[in-house]
C-alpha cells in the first residue's frame, strides 16, 4: 500500500481505522481471525448443532468408529465425539478467554506498579522473577493440585501462570511511554499520578499487552489440556478437549478418534490464536516482530 | 565484567531467596488443613497429630520456616510421606533420567530449528521460508502431550518400530536407551524447534540487513561465506539468550512428556507427589527445579555478557 492513501485515509478516518484497515491487510491476522472466529461460533451455538448430547450414556453405540451418523465416532460411554468435541469447545475456549483477561488485569496492575512508581519496581519484578523460575506448566500444576480440580481453580493457577511475565511486557511499555513528553504536559497540568498512570500511560502501552494475551490465550488452551491429561482439569462428565483425550487414552489402540478429534481442535484454535497474535503484533507491536 | 558479575550474582541471590520461600509457603495455600487431604477422615486423631508433627505443623510458623532454611541449606528437602524416604535421594536418583531426556530434546531442537531459521532467513519470503515458518507455528500449536500420544500409536503401537514407554539407562544398554528415548525427546523438541526456528530467523534478518554484511558483498565475498562467517556466528547470539528460557520450558515440558511415557524421572517424581499430596516431594521437587532453572539462567547470561560486551555495560 502507498504512503499516499495510508495517508489520506488516516487523516479521513482518525487512528483507530488506520489500524483497523492494517489489520485487515494482515494475512495472519485474517487467517487467525477466521479460525478463532469460526471455533467461537460452534461452541457458542453447541447445543444447537451437536447432533447428540454429549454426557448421554449408551452401552450399545460404545467404542464406534467414524460413520455417518456419528462422524467423529463414539468413546468408551456410547457418547458422540462431535458434540463432545463442541461443548468440550465451550469449556477450554472460557478456560482460555478468562484466563487472559485475569492475567491481563493482574499483569497491567503489576506491571504498571513496578514501571510507574519506581520505587516498587525492584521488589516487584523480583518477585515475579522468582515465580518465573518454576517451569509455568508445573507452577499450575501444582497450583491446581493444591486448590482442586474446578474450572475457577484452573482459571486461577494458569493466570498465576502466566502473569509475571505479562507483568514484564507491560512493564517494558510503561517505562517507554512514562518518558514522553504528553506525560510531562499533563503533569505540567496538574493531573495526579494515578490519573496519569490511567488516562495517559496505560492506553498508549496496550499494543504489547493485547498481543501477549492473545498468546496467553493460546497457551492457557494447550495447559488446560495438560492439566486435564494429568487429571486435575475440570471434573467429569462435562467434556472440555483436554478431558476428552485422557479419557480416551486408555482406549487409544481400539478407538484412537477419541483422542485423535479433541486433539485437531485444539490444534485449529490454538494456531487460529497463534496466527492473531502474529498478526496483531505486526500491526501494534512492530518491534516485536520476528 | 566484574561489576556485572556481583550485580547478577546478587539479583540471582534475591530471586532464590524467594523461591525457596514461594515453594516452602505451597502448603499454606492449601484450604483447611494440610493433613486432611492426605489421611481419609477415619484417621485417629493421634495420627493427623503425628502425622502434623512429621511434617513440622504443630511448630510455630516462623520455627518451620527456620527449620525449612536451616534443613535446605544442608540440601536436605525432607522425608517423603509417601515413599518413606529422603526427597533430596530420590530427586538425584532420577535426575540423570530427565537430563538425558531434556539433554538430548535440547540437541535435536537446537540442530533442527537453527538450521530451519537460516534456510527460512536466506529464502526470505520465497516458499521456504513460507513452509519453514508454517511448520514452525504448527510445532507451537501443537499440544505435546497428544502428540506424544499420536506417535505411540503410531510408531509403537502400529508399526512396532519403539517401545511404547519405560526407560533404559544408557549405561546399561546404549542401543535400548537411544529406542526409549527417542520418541519423548522428538515430542518434547517440537514446541522449542518452532520457537527457535523463529527466533533464529528473525535474528539473522537482521543481522542481514546489517551494514557489514554490505561491505563483505561489496568486497566480493561469495554469498555461503558471507552467511557463514559473517551473519551465522552474529545471528546465534541472540539465540543464545533464550536457551534459559528453552531450558525452562523444556524441564516444564519434560513433567508431562514422562508421565506420557511412563518414564521415571523428576517430573514423575514430582506429579505422583503433586497426586498424592505428598508435601516434602511437592515443596522439594518445586525448589529443585527451580534452581537448576536460575543455574542455567545465570550460566547463559553471564556466557552472554562474556561474548557481548553491549549488554554488560546496560
Amino acid at each position: 500500500m502507498s504512503s499516499v492513501t495510508l495517508d489520506s485515509a488516516v487523516a479521513s478516518h482518525g487512528p483507530t481505522w488506520h489500524v483497523a484497515s492494517r489489520l485487515l491487510h494482515n494475512r495472519s491476522f485474517v487467517i487467525g481471525a477466521g479460525l478463532v472466529l469460526t471455533i467461537a461460533l460452534l461452541a457458542v451455538f453447541a447445543s444447537g448443532l451437536a447432533p447428540f448430547d454429549p454426557l448421554r450414556n449408551s452401552f450399545r453405540t460404545r467404542l464406534r468408529p467414524p460413520d455417518a451418523t456419528y462422524w467423529f465416532g463414539t468413546d468408551h460411554f456410547g457418547r458422540d465425539i462431535l458434540s463432545r468435541v463442541l461443548f468440550g469447545a465451550r469449556i477450554s475456549l472460557t478456560i482460555g478467554l478468562l484466563t487472559a483477561l485475569a492475567t491481563g488485569i493482574a499483569g497491567t496492575l503489576i506491571g504498571a506498579t513496578a514501571g510507574f512508581f519506581r520505587s516498587l519496581d525492584n521488589p516487584v519484578m523480583r518477585l515475579m522473577d522468582a515465580l518465573m523460575a518454576f517451569p509455568a506448566i508445573l507452577l499450575a500444576i501444582a497450583v491446581a493440585a493444591v486448590l482442586g480440580a474446578s474450572v475457577p481453580n484452573v482459571i486461577i493457577a494458569l493466570a498465576i501462570a502466566t502473569t509475571p511475565h505479562t507483568a514484564r511486557i507491560v512493564r517494558a511499555s510503561v517505562l517507554v511511554v512514562r518518558e514522553h513528553e504528553f506525560v510531562e504536559a499533563a503533569r505540567a497540568l496538574g493531573a495526579t499520578e494515578l490519573r496519569i498512570l490511567f488516562r495517559h500511560v496505560l492506553p498508549n502501552a496496550l499494543g504489547p499487552l493485547i498481543v501477549r494475551l492473545t498468546y496467553v490465550f493460546a497457551t492457557a488452551i494447550l495447559a488446560e489440556a495438560a492439566l486435564s491429561f494429568i487429571g486435575l482439569g475440570p471434573p467429569p462428565p462435562a467434556p472440555s478437549f483436554g478431558s476428552i483425550i485422557a479419557q480416551g487414552r486408555d482406549f487409544i489402540a481400539e478407538a484412537p478418534w477419541v483422542t485423535i478429534f479433541p486433539g485437531l481442535a485444539i490444534i485449529v484454535s490454538v494456531l487460529g490464536l497463534n496466527l492473531l497474535g502474529d498478526g496483531l503484533r505486526d500491526v501494534l507491536d512492530p518491534r516485536m516482530r520476528t | 565484567m566484574a561489576r556485572f558479575l556481583t550485580k547478577r550474582l546478587a539479583g540471582a541471590f534475591i530471586v532464590l531467596v524467594l523461591v525457596s520461600l514461594m515453594s516452602f509457603a505451597i502448603i499454606w495455600l492449601v484450604p483447611g488443613d494440610p493433613t486432611a487431604a492426605f489421611l481419609d477422615t477415619s484417621a485417629t486423631p493421634e495420627q493427623v497429630a503425628r502425622l502434623r508433627h512429621e511434617l513440622g505443623l504443630d511448630q510455630p510458623l516462623i520455627i518451620q520456616m527456620l527449620d525449612w532454611y536451616g534443613r535446605i541449606l544442608h540440601g536436605d528437602l525432607g522425608q517423603s510421606i509417601l515413599l518413606k524416604r529422603s526427597v533430596t535421594a530420590a530427586l538425584l536418583e532420577r535426575l540423570p533420567v530427565t537430563l538425558s531426556l531434556t539433554s538430548v530434546a535440547l540437541t535435536l531442537a537446537l540442530l533442527i530449528g537453527v538450521s530451519a531459521g537460516i534456510v527460512a532467513a536466506v529464502n526470505h519470503n520465497r516458499w521456504p521460508d513460507q513452509v519453514v515458518m508454517t511448520a514452525a507455528l504448527f510445532g507451537l500449536s501443537v499440544p505435546d502431550f497428544w502428540l506424544g500420544i499420536m506417535l505411540i500409536l503410531l510408531l509403537a503401537v502400529q508399526f512396532d518400530v519403539f517401545p511404547t514407554g519405560g526407560y533404559v539407562p544408557l549405561g546399561e544398554d546404549p542401543l535400548g536407551w537411544l529406542e526409549s528415548i527417542v520418541m519423548p525427546a522428538i515430542t518434547l523438541a517440537v514446541i522449542q524447534v518452532g520457537f527457535i526456528a523463529r527466533m533464529t530467523r528473525a535474528s539473522m534478518l537482521e543481522v542481514l540487513s546489517q551494514d557489514f554484511i554490505r561491505t563483505a558483498d561489496a568486497k566480493g565475498l561469495t554469498r555461503t561465506d558471507i552467511m557463514l562467517r559473517h551473519g551465522l556466528p552474529n545471528a546465534l547470539v541472540p539465540v543464545l539468550t533464550v536457551a534459559g528460557i528453552v531450558a525452562g520450558s523444556l524441564l516444564g515440558g519434560a513433567v508431562i512428556i514422562e508421565q506420557v511415557f511412563s518414564i521415571p524421572g523428576v517430573g514423575r517424581l514430582i506429579i505422583g507427589g503433586i497426586l498424592s499430596r505428598d508435601y516434602p516431594v511437592i515443596q522439594g521437587g518445586l525448589l529443585f527445579l527451580a534452581v537448576i532453572y536460575l543455574g542455567v539462567n545465570l550460566a547463559v547470561d553471564i556466557l552472554y555478557a562474556a561474548i557481548d560486551p553491549r549488554v554488560r555495560l546496560e
